[in-house]
């Protein structure tokens, strides 16, 4: 039976808990805002550079002798997970339901004999993926310093992952990321990006049937576009999963001081009732104490 | 006189998109002026200077850096991988921009690529020279 005093300092601690959480949402609110400007600030970049490599590929893609990157390199025996995750914890399912995806997706390709290499971007998916992937992680990008996530950092990781490919290291990269759909809902993801998946449903408008002039001819400017394209989408996965991290962290902090509260009003009623029945005790002995003399 | 719609795209933001008269590009192979119902071009652009004059004739002039033109008969679009203000272009941005060029001729691996990396670095190393008198 805990003490009127055991209880005191029980209902500060959850209240001083109450307060971290509460505050954790509110920069988790004001992040949030400023990431989903971002992403959306992304978008037509992505749907302009898509439609225009549509418009190429379509020409392209019959073509022998097209890019390695659109036209694949003919097998599937290696494959590169790229899982980008969040480098922080505290928000809910996010970087779990991230790792579970991309767990799933290792173990299957496992299963069927194929090579799978896995390049973490983030802390928390290396955290959650090193146990059991431990020879399969060929690399774990560390954004921990980067403040605020530009082009030139999906750039970078866009470029390791040509270099790679170039070098043959494997023969189908997958990107694995949180779209961001609401604060309460955030969709992991898996999407191919080597070779390139043209997505033409993605294209805005009608796709102009104009003959186009290239300068320099077609294929150049299809080697120069592929590869970044694929930082692009890089880019764009890391700026929607820093938007759904921001979500999931709101709605886990929201929930949280919600359960702080539930908790707090509890242990209020239980400390009132305990120093109700502490004075009616009192009572009953001095008024006992009175009678029996 | 009439103008046509012109979007300047980075990855980062949408940072122009309005009507315009008249649109200088540098284009790989060389600048090329982009007006009313051009012809339908797509060209890759090299580090230079973009410059675009509004249909009230106020001119604008912006560093790029790589990317694509896309002329099409909706207007034109510009994917620049980076874009900013020449007036803004400082020693600093520049210093950047060399680095970014120069370690991009180190990392090259095939014959082509290391081409266009030292092609960059020198079109860089130029309009510096040329910004700064």
């Amino acid at each position: 039976m805990p003490s009127l005093k055991d209880l005191r300092t029980r209902i500060s601690t959850v209240k001083a808990t109450q307060k971290i959480t509460k505050a954790m949402q509110m920069v988790a609110a004001a992040k949030l805002r400023r990431a989903q400007a971002a992403a959306e600030a992304a978008r037509p970049y992505a749907a302009r550079l898509n439609s225009v490599l549509v418009n190429l590929a379509e020409s392209e893609i019959s073509n022998p002798s097209a890019p390695r990157l659109l036209a694949g390199t003919g097998t599937d025996k290696m494959h590169l997970l790229v899982v980008c995750t969040a480098e922080r914890g505290l928000c809910g399912g996010f970087n779990s339901s991230i790792a579970r995806l991309a767990r799933e997706k290792a173990l299957a390709l496992i299963a069927a004999g194929k090579t799978v290499k896995i390049i973490c971007v983030g802390k928390k998916g290396n955290d959650l993926l090193k146990r059991q992937f431990a020879k399969e992680i060929i690399e774990f990008v560390d954004l921990r310093s980067v403040r605020h996530i530009g082009f030139e950092n999906a750039d970078q990781i866009g470029r390791n992952i040509i270099a790679r490919f170039e070098n043959g290291e494997f023969d189908i990269a997958t990107l694995f990321f949180a779209r961001f759909r609401s604060v309460i809902q955030q969709i992991p993801t898996a999407q191919q990006i080597i070779p390139a998946v043209m997505s033409s449903r993605d294209v805005k408008g009608p796709i102009s049937q104009a003959v186009y002039d290239y300068e320099p001819d077609e294929a150049e400017i299809l080697s120069l576009l592929l590869p970044r394209n694929i930082s692009m989408q890089v880019f764009s996965a890391l700026i929607e999963n820093a938007a759904s991290e921001q979500g999931a962290r709101m709605s886990a902090m929201d929930n949280a001081t919600r359960n702080a509260g539930d908790m707090i009003r509890k242990q209020t009623i239980r400390y009132n009732r305990l120093r109700q029945a502490n004075i009616t005790k009192e009572l009953i002995e001095i008024i006992s104490g009175a009678e029996a003399l | 006189m009439a103008g046509f719609a012109f979007e300047l795209v980075s990855p980062e933001k949408l940072l122009f998109s309005g009507d315009v008269e008249e649109v200088v590009i540098p284009g790989i192979e060389g600048d090329f002026a982009v007006l009313k119902d051009h012809a339908p071009v797509i060209s890759a652009l090299r580090p230079g200077v973009l410059s675009c004059k509004d249909t009230k004739g106020e001119k604008q002039v912006l560093f790029v850096r790589g990317g694509f033109a896309d002329v099409s008969t909706n207007g034109l679009i510009v994917l620049a991988e980076q874009a900013v203000p020449l007036t803004e272009m400082n020693d600093e941005r520049f210093a950047h921009e060399v680095k970014l060029a120069s370690d991009e001729l180190a990392s090259a691996q095939t014959e082509d690529s290391r081409r266009l990396a030292s092609e960059r670095l020198a079109q860089i190393e130029t309009l510096r020279s040329v910004v700064r008198h």
